[in-house]
């Protein structure tokens, strides 16, 4: 069983490429449907901000346990110019693109885990996961 | 390429039916194929039927408010219809509210809200 995916962000195709991916392995991993579209949509959130402000990167999906649990863990990583403040991307409707400034902190409402790497200059790694409950 | 949304007119009602997920061409498209509709047939307001479609992130939401947004610039209303539970879940968890939008359950109920509002 092929336990890790990914798809390479480059063009505006390739976010639907990975929420595809993403939505698949939601299912066969056995997530109902409102599972399955919170990590669709924390894939497209991901790959977007990737694509918007990296220019290129990659979204992988793996299937991960822990004592006896199962998941989705999401890792989106670039080497783009990095996040300044960290804090800001965090916080509802901060935007320096005229989007909605819901991506960042809106993924983490829809994961149960979330993590931020970023180095200015050297690029940002985002990991998240969703359990199965 | 995916296919254009296409826009169908009723009388004075235009229906809109996304069959399909969203990319961000597509929906950027629509946005301007539904304006330049409106102009030319004149309607008086539009539904928007979202049954198919499955999840919806900021940048469809983004859209989708956008064209609510300017369609009520040019004199008209909309109604979205056919939210799925998992899209409106997401959607608030999302922290996406969709305020001053008119909803309903399915077209049917949509098209009696948009008639009973435009005869108000």
């Amino acid at each position: 069983m092929d336990l890790r995916s990914s798809v390479e962000i480059i063009t505006e195709w390739d976010i639907v490429a990975a929420r595809q991916l993403g939505r698949n392995e939601a299912k066969k991993a056995g997530f109902g449907t409102v599972d399955q579209a919170r990590i669709t949509t924390a894939i497209s959130e991901l790959a977007r901000n990737i694509y918007l402000y990296a220019g290129k990167g990659k979204i992988e999906i793996e299937r991960v346990t822990d004592n006896g649990k199962f998941g989705i863990k999401i890792i989106a990583s670039d080497e783009g110019p990095g996040i300044p403040d960290l804090r800001k991307v965090m916080e509802d409707g901060f935007s320096t693109s005229g989007g909605l400034g819901a991506g960042m902190p809106g993924v983490k409402r829809l994961m149960d885990e979330f993590k931020v790497v970023s180095e200015t200059g050297a690029g940002t790694t985002i990991t998240t996961t969703k359990w199965l409950h | 390429m995916n296919a254009r949304i296409p826009i169908l007119k009723l009388n004075e009602v235009l229906i809109v039916s996304i069959q399909w997920e969203l990319d961000d061409q597509t929906a950027i498209q629509f946005q301007e194929d539904l304006l330049n509709k409106m102009h030319k047939t004149a309607a008086l307001g539009v539904v928007i039927d979202l049954t198919p479609i499955d999840f919806i992130d900021s940048f469809i939401a983004k859209v989708l408010g956008d064209v609510i947004n300017m369609t009520g610039l040019m004199g008209a209303k909309v109604v979205i219809t056919g939210i799925q539970p998992a899209v409106a879940i997401t959607l608030i968890e999302l922290g996406i509210r969709l305020s001053n939008v008119m909803t309903a359950l399915d077209l049917e109920n949509g098209l009696d809200k948009l008639y009973k509002e435009l005869e108000a």
